[in-house]
């Protein structure tokens, strides 16, 4: 076997230019797809950790997926009668005894959950009236089912109890207003109702959306605002195991009837965008070692051709076809795995380059940079991914040269 | 492991090193050539044979069937009194590096590889010494062809003649029962022709071993024990 490397060495160092130009184009196929999933996976995770964080596993809420059907649609399916124009029925909207089903999902094992109501508000502060959406909360409970309380900027979840008529607002919200700690806003509801609220923490969740709408007060202070006293219309659930998320959500859907939604069905459009994404990295950097794994090709063809009469002379010798077979073979390996340990050397130089860069962005989260993640998956990955190119492309090549027949290279050779 | 258990048996020296039994070898294609043709021939071991004629007449073809590097299209080739036309690719390559040596017109060694490592290499292939006795006998080799100062140079740096020792170093390296050569001395000056042919007859006289050399140079031919003259694929006398 060392024979055999030892030869295919010979025939590389032979070929000196065109084996680091095969070898720098495996390695920047390894390199970039290093630096490019750093960079989306990155971001990727950090989005999906915020969110699972910040916004609930399950969020139940007081609507049906599909219309409730009526008496006549009941009674007469698919009738030859059909009915236009009917009103819906005029339910209170809310969820049905939503605090017994707060305690009976809470029995579930691995899971917190919580009521909420949540609504439309306008915050008027000076000259300014800004839309935002409240949510009230129940802080004690609140603390187990989010993680609000850690990204309270400013302030405290307990404010809430020690002052009347206490809000958290977004930091986005803040800046938008012109609002501060201890300032009094005016809030109005649809419902008609006017309060004088005071603002007693200003969170930062990274989630623009969040930031930029969303504000907290207590439960009986947003019941009393949307004028719906002990209604809830949302239950949040936070479950130990987030991967159940879905499962969980069709299981209660299907038991209480309300539209009950997993995180990744919330965020479903962004999870999207996440695997297109993906994709994209992948076919960039399969582009790339592609093109690399036809270098190799093309080397070792023109080793083989080169080679014929040496190729002959070690059959003749007594080296087997299996033997000619993996000097070739051998040959894209060595590149190949050469080329790995370059990329990955180019990768961590890259994405650690990345790293330093800095600079705001505001999208679906806010960062002052590009979050990388540096998953030793992505290294394991693209070697493997290289590697076994860069064999293959040897392979073709080298079973050519396996089928040479020496008698008649030497006989045209004479 | 049938190739290995195969080398390990030697035949007694009544049996002839090689032995050709109707030998015909064609060569397909749209108009089919006869190489050699119905060829009978024994050769005793530890015999110079030099198999001559004119050019196209079949003798390199001849050896190549001798040599397991071809095999033929109807007949039977025996070596130490075994046909081994039956066995595998790989059989009859293991054959080739443990017994056979091989010497050709061109020197066909490795031009990355320095002369000693060109030596080296049949042996590294078959693995029989250690490294240090590999190395010791690839020197010794050198040493006894008078090529003590090439063991470091690669086949570029050498002369037309030394190439051709080094060459023949190579073919000994495994110590085999016979050297097959073709035209080994087509690309040499008279001088070192004379040299090759020296070294060959030492190689049968001094160590036993049997060499097989196809020659059309008839002043050396003659110096071989036993003649063979091939015109048109045949024998035509010895």
């Amino acid at each position: 076997m060392n024979l055999l490397i030892d030869i295919a060495l010979a025939h590389l160092r032979n070929r000196k230019r065109q084996t680091v130009v095969s070898l720098l184009g495996v390695s920047l196929g390894v390199g970039f797809f290093i630096a490019i999933a750093a960079m989306m996976q990155g971001f990727q995770s950090y989005f999906i950790d915020k969110i699972i964080d910040v916004a609930p596993h399950i969020e139940m809420k007081d609507e049906y997926r599909r219309p409730p059907l009526q008496p006549v649609e009941q009674l007469y399916e698919g009738g030859a009668v059909g009915l236009t124009g009917v009103k819906p029925k005029d339910e209170p909207r809310g969820i049905k005894q939503g605090r017994a089903k707060v305690a009976e999902l809470e029995q579930l094992p691995g899971v917190m959950a919580s009521g909420y109501l949540t609504g439309e508000i306008i915050l008027r502060y000076g000259s300014k009236d800004v839309s935002g959406s409240v949510v009230g909360i129940e802080p004690e409970r609140e603390r187990q089912v989010s993680k609000i309380e850690d990204d309270l900027i400013a302030g405290a979840l307990d404010n809430l109890y020690t002052t009347a008529n206490g809000l958290l607002i977004g930091e986005g919200l803040a800046r938008k207003l012109g609002a501060d700690m201890a300032d009094t806003l005016t809030v109005l509801s649809p419902a008609g109702v006017i309060l004088k609220m005071k603002v007693v923490g200003v969170f930062s969740t990274g989630i623009v959306e969040l930031d930029n709408f969303r504000v907290y007060t207590l439960l009986k202070k947003a019941q009393v605002l949307q004028d719906r006293p002990n209604v809830i219309n949302r239950i949040r659930l936070r479950l130990d195991d987030v991967n159940q998320a879905e499962e969980l959500a069709r299981r209660i859907e299907r038991r209480y009837g309300y539209r009950s939604e997993s995180w990744q069905e919330a965020n479903q459009n962004v999870l999207g965008i996440f695997v297109i994404q993906n994709g994209i990295m992948y076919s960039t950097t399969g582009a790339i070692l592609l093109v690399a794994a036809f270098g190799i090709f093309n080397i070792i063809s023109t080793v083989v051709l080169e080679k014929t009469r040496d190729i002959a002379i070690l059959k003749s010798l007594g080296f087997t076809s299996g033997d000619v077979e993996l000097i070739f073979v051998a040959e894209g390996l060595l590149v190949g795995v050469a080329g790995a340990l370059l990329g990955w050397l180019m990768g961590y130089a890259m994405s650690r380059g990345l790293g330093a860069v800095q600079f705001e962005i505001e999208g679906f989260i806010r960062s002052e940079g590009f979050i990388l993640d540096y998953s030793p998956w992505h290294y394991g990955i693209s070697a493997v991914m290289a590697i076994s190119a860069a064999t293959f492309a040897a392979y073709l090549p080298a079973r050519r040269a396996a089928r040479v027949y020496p008698v008649d290279i030497i006989r045209s050779a004479a | 492991m049938m190739a290995a258990e195969a080398i390990a048996k030697t035949a007694p020296d009544s049996v002839p090193i090689l032995e050709l039994r109707h030998v015909t070898r064609v060569l397909p294609g749209p108009v089919p050539v006869t190489l050699v043709r119905d060829i009978d021939l024994k050769i005793p071991r530890g015999t110079f044979a030099a198999i001559s004629g004119p050019s196209g007449s079949g003798k390199s073809s001849l050896l190549y069937l001798m040599s397991l590097l071809d095999r033929p299209t109807s007949g039977e080739v025996l070596l130490e009194g075994r046909v081994i036309d039956g066995l595998s690719d790989a059989e009859r390559a293991a054959i080739r590096l443990r017994r056979l040596g091989f010497v050709f017109q061109f020197h066909f060694l490795l031009p990355e590889f320095s002369s000693l490592d060109n030596v080296l290499l049949p042996m590294r292939k078959a693995r029989l010494l250690s490294a240090k006795e590999m190395r010791a006998r690839a020197a010794d080799l050198l040493h006894q062809l008078d090529l003590d100062d090439c063991a470091k140079k690669t086949p570029g740096q050498l002369s037309g003649g030394q190439r051709q020792r080094v060459a023949i170093a190579r073919a000994l390296a495994n110590d085999p029962h016979v050297v097959f050569a073709d035209e080994p001395t087509g690309n040499l000056d008279s001088k070192n022709g004379r040299i090759v042919f020296d070294i060959f007859e030492r190689l049968v006289d001094e160590e036993g071993r049997s060499v097989v050399t196809v020659t059309h140079d008839t002043d050396l031919a003659a110096r071989a024990e036993m003649q063979i003259r091939i015109v048109d694929g045949r024998i035509v006398d010895r």
